[in-house]
C-alpha cells in the first residue's frame, strides 16, 4: 500500500512537470462562468466602488464591457484591486486574466513583463498638485520639494528623469498605496503630490479643502493607459483588444448604448457588420457574430463610457472636446483599425 | 538445541529486506529524498517553463541596469543613475540602520520594563504591566500606522517650525533636523585614541578580573574605563587642534537644506518596533529573574554579599542563561517585523527593492530570493552571535 501511494506521487510529480503553463485563458474564463479584472482599488473616475457600492469607472467598464461580449452579462466580473506593485504579478501568475488599471504602456512592460497592451483607454500625462498657499505657479519652481510618489509606477521614474533633466532636487516620499500617498499629502509631509494628471483631478476631490489645492499646468511625461493581458495567448489578446476598438469603431459610425437597438435596421454596412447584421466577425475571436452589438447594448461606445465616469458633467470633470481623447474625426488620437 | 539456533539464524537472514528494521529506516528516507529532490526539481522547472512561455527573461544582469528612480533617504550616495544593485545596498542599508538600533534600544527598554514589573513599588509595577498589556497586545502594523499617521498630524508644518536650540536643531512633519558634525582631517587622531582607550580598556579588566581571583583585590573597573574614554580622548582633542565644524539646517523655499534629516518615517517605525518588541523583551527578562529561585538570593545573603554583588554575582548570571534564547528570538522578530516599514513608506528592502526595483525591472522570483536571502542571512547571523554568547554566559563548572 505504501509502495503503491509512493509509485502514485511519484508519478503524479513526474507527470506534472510541465503542465502549469497557461494555455486558454477564454476556454478558462467560459468555464468558471465570470472574469476576473484587475483594477486600482481607488481612484475616482477610473475604479472605485460607486454609491451602490458596485465597482464604476472608464477602467472598470471595460472589463464590463469584455464580459458582455463574452457573457452577455457585464455583471459576470470579479474585481480584484490591486496596488501598482502587485498588478504586474497578479497578471502574469494568473490570478487575473486581464488588468484594466490605470496603467502605462511602455516598451519595458510590454516586451519583458510577459504582458501584452490592448490599446489605450485613455491617454494621460503625468502632472503636479500643490497647496495653493506655497506660492508655486510652476513645476519649474519645485525644486528642493518633498513630493509623495506610489511606489513602482512610472510616475517614480518620470519625476527622478524631470527634476535630474532640469537639474532641480527634490526628496521622494514613496508609499505603496495611493491612498497613503493622498493622506501623506494631505497631512503635509510633502509639497508635492504627483501622478497622472486625470488621477490627480479625481483625487484631489478625496482631500480634506479641495479648493486649497491647485494643479501644476506642466505635463511632464505621456502616459498611455490601457488594459493588458498576459503574452502568449493570441486569442485572449485578439478578444481584449477588439473590444477596444469596438468601443471606438460604434462610436464613430454613430451607434450608441440609446440608438443600438433601432441601428440593427440601418442601411449603412459598416454598421451592419459592427452589430453582426452582416458577415461574421465573432466567430474567429470565439465569441458570437453579435458579440459588438452586446458590448453597445450592455456598456455603451467609448463615448458613453467616458462621459459616465471622467467627462466634464462628472465630479472628476476632465472635458473631452478636442482633446486627445477625443476621436481621431475631431482631432484626438482615438482611432480604430476598421472592423471589416 | 545448537542446531535449532543455527536454523534460527539462517530463517532470520533469509526473511526479505522490508523486514530488515535498518533497510527499512533507510530506504524510507531516501524515497522521501527522492521526493523532495522531484518536488523541488518540479517547482523549479514549472517556473522557468511558465517564464519562458510569458517571454520573460531570466537571470542576475539586471542588477547592473540604472535604476531610474530616486530613494529619498539612503545612507549611501545614490542617484536615479545608480543601479539596480545599489537600490540593494541602499535597501539592505537602510533595513540594518532601523534593525541594529532598534535592537540596542528596544534591549534597554525592555530590561527596564521588565525590572519594573517586578518591582516592589506598587505604581511602577502596575505601569509596567499595563504598558506591557496593551503593547504586546495591538498588531504591530496598526501600531506604525498610529506613530506615523497620529503623530505626524499633531506636527507643525515646515514654517512654523519648532526650534530647540536656536538656529540648529528643527523639528516639523518632515522630521527632525539636527546639524551635521563635520570632523577635519586632524579628527583622526581623536579616534584613533578612542579605538585605543577601548582595545586597553578590554585588557585592564582582564587583567582586574585575574586580579580579583588571585587576591580578591577589586578594581574599579567600569568608572576607570568610562573616565579613561572621556579623559584620554579629550587631552587628544586639545593637543592636536582638531575641530568639528557643524553643517546647519538651513529652511529654503520648501524644506531644511543641510544638516541631517532624520525623517518621520524611519522615527515612527523605529518607535513601533523598539515600543512593541520591548513589551516581549520586557517578559523575557521578568520570566528570566523569576527563574532563579528565592534559595539563590537566600544563600547569597548568608555569604555576606552586598546588594550589588547578590544581582551581579549571582541572580543576573542565573537569569540570563534563561533570558538568552528567547531574547535571540525577540531579535530575530524585529529585524523581520521591521519589513512593515513598507506601510509608512521607509526605504527598507521590502520597500525599495521588492518594491520599486521589482515593479520597474519585472524580475519577481530573482528580486524576491534576493531579499529572502538578506533576510535569512540577517537572521542566522544573529543567531550565530547571540549562540556564541549564550556559550560563553553558560553555566561553566569548575
Amino acid at each position: 500500500m505504501k509502495k503503491q501511494l509512493v509509485t502514485i506521487a511519484l508519478g503524479a510529480v513526474l507527470g506534472l512537470s510541465a503542465s502549469a503553463a497557461f494555455a486558454d485563458t477564454l476556454a478558462d474564463v467560459q468555464a468558471k462562468g465570470y472574469l476576473q479584472c484587475g483594477v486600482s482599488p481607488s481612484t475616482p473616475g477610473f475604479a472605485a466602488p460607486d454609491a451602490n457600492n458596485e465597482w464604476a469607472g472608464l477602467d472598470v467598464d471595460f472589463c464590463r464591457a469584455m464580459a458582455a461580449a463574452i457573457f452577455d452579462d457585464p455583471k459576470a466580473v470579479r474585481f480584484t484591486p490591486l496596488t501598482s506593485k502587485e498588478r504586474f504579478t497578479a497578471l502574469s501568475s494568473g490570478e487575473i486574466d486581464v488588468l484594466s488599471r490605470t496603467t502605462t504602456w511602455t516598451m519595458s512592460r510590454d516586451t519583458n513583463l510577459g504582458i501584452d497592451f490592448a490599446g489605450t483607454m485613455f491617454y494621460d500625462g503625468q502632472g503636479f498638485m500643490v497647496r495653493k498657499d506655497l506660492g508655486v505657479a510652476s513645476a519649474t519652481e519645485l525644486s528642493g520639494a518633498a513630493i509623495c510618489i506610489e511606489a513602482g509606477t512610472t510616475t517614480e521614474l518620470n519625476a527622478a528623469d524631470y527634476f535630474s533633466s532640469t537639474g532641480m532636487e527634490y526628496n521622494a516620499v514613496v508609499f505603496e498605496d495611493q491612498d497613503e500617498v493622498v493622506k501623506a499629502y494631505d497631512d503635509g509631509r510633502c509639497d508635492v503630490f504627483t501622478t497622472d494628471s486625470s488621477a490627480l483631478a479625481a483625487e484631489r476631490l478625496s482631500l480634506a479643502n479641495p479648493d486649497e489645492n491647485m494643479i501644476l499646468p506642466e505635463i511632464i511625461s505621456k502616459e498611455p493607459l490601457g488594459p493588458s493581458v498576459r503574452q502568449g495567448d493570441d486569442l485572449w489578446f485578439n478578444i481584449t483588444r477588439w473590444v477596444y476598438f469596438a468601443l471606438l469603431e460604434s462610436e464613430e459610425l454613430g451607434i450608441s448604448q440609446a440608438n443600438v437597438d433601432d441601428m440593427l435596421g440601418s442601411d449603412n454596412p459598416g454598421v451592419r457588420r459592427v452589430l453582426g447584421v452582416e458577415g461574421d466577425f465573432g466567430t474567429a475571436i470565439g465569441l458570437s457574430t453579435d458579440w459588438a452589438y452586446k458590448i453597445i447594448k450592455h456598456v455603451g461606445n467609448y463615448n458613453d463610457i467616458y462621459e459616465r465616469h471622467v467627462g466634464a458633467s462628472t465630479p472628476v470633470g476632465i472635458a473631452r472636446a478636442g482633446s486627445v481623447n477625443d476621436l481621431w474625426t475631431r482631432g484626438g488620437l482615438m482611432y480604430a483599425p476598421p472592423i471589416r | 538445541m545448537a542446531k535449532s539456533q543455527e536454523q534460527l539464524q539462517q530463517t532470520r537472514s533469509a526473511t526479505s529486506l522490508i523486514y530488515d528494521p535498518k533497510f527499512r529506516s533507510y530506504a524510507f528516507q531516501i524515497l522521501l529524498l527522492i521526493g523532495l529532490v522531484a518536488f523541488g526539481w518540479w517547482i523549479f522547472n514549472n517556473t522557468v517553463t511558465n517564464l519562458q512561455a510569458q517571454n520573460k527573461t531570466t537571470g542576475f544582469d539586471f542588477l547592473g541596469n540604472t535604476s531610474g528612480f530616486n530613494i529619498g533617504f539612503t545612507l549611501m550616495e545614490y542617484d536615479r543613475s545608480s543601479t539596480y544593485f545599489d537600490v540593494f545596498k541602499v535597501g539592505i542599508l537602510n533595513t540594518l540602520l532601523v534593525s541594529v538600533i532598534g535592537i540596542v534600544l528596544a534591549t534597554v527598554l525592555g530590561f527596564i520594563i521588565g525590572v519594573a514589573r517586578l518591582s516592589s513599588n506598587w505604581i511602577i509595577a502596575r505601569l509596567a504591566t499595563v504598558y506591557i498589556e496593551v503593547f504586546r497586545n495591538i498588531p504591530l502594523l496598526l501600531q506604525l500606522f498610529f506613530w506615523y499617521f497620529a503623530v505626524l498630524k499633531t506636527m507643525p508644518s515646515v514654517k512654523n517650525s519648532i526650534e530647540f536650540v536656536t538656529g540648529s536643531v528643527y523639528l516639523n512633519n518632515r522630521g527632525l533636523y539636527v546639524p551635521d558634525p563635520q570632523p577635519n582631517d586632524s579628527f583622526v587622531w581623536v579616534q584613533l585614541a578612542i579605538v585605543a582607550v577601548i582595545i586597553g580598556g578590554y585588557f585592564l579588566n582582564r587583567w582586574s578580573v585575574r586580579r580579583f581571583e588571585q587576591t580578591g583585590q577589586r578594581f574599579p573597573f567600569v568608572p576607570a574605563f568610562i573616565g579613561m574614554l572621556v579623559v584620554i580622548p579629550a587631552i587628544v582633542w586639545m593637543v592636536t587642534g582638531a575641530q568639528i565644524a557643524l553643517d546647519y539646517p538651513v529652511l529654503e523655499r520648501f524644506n531644511f537644506a543641510g544638516g541631517i534629516q532624520i525623517p518621520p518615517e524611519f522615527v515612527a517605525l523605529l518607535f513601533g518596533l523598539v515600543i512593541y518588541t520591548a513589551a516581549f523583551i520586557a517578559e523575557t527578562v521578568r520570566a528570566g529573574i523569576l527563574a532563579v529561585s528565592d534559595g539563590q538570593t537566600e544563600a547569597a545573603q548568608s555569604l555576606g554579599l552586598k546588594n550589588s554583588d547578590r544581582l551581579n554575582l549571582v541572580i543576573i548570571p542565573q537569569a540570563m542563561r534563561v533570558i538568552i534564547p528567547p531574547l535571540t528570538s525577540q531579535y530575530l522578530n524585529l529585524t523581520k517585523n521591521s519589513s512593515l516599514a513598507v506601510a509608512i513608506g521607509y526605504p527598507d528592502i521590502v520597500n525599495v527593492f521588492m518594491g520599486t526595483a521589482l515593479n520597474q525591472s519585472g524580475k519577481a522570483v530573482e528580486v524576491i530570493f534576493m531579499t529572502m536571502m538578506v533576510y535569512l542571512t540577517l537572521s542566522l547571523l544573529t543567531s550565530v552571535v547571540m549562540n556564541i554568547y549564550n556559550a560563553r554566559i553558560a553555566l561553566t563548572e569548575r
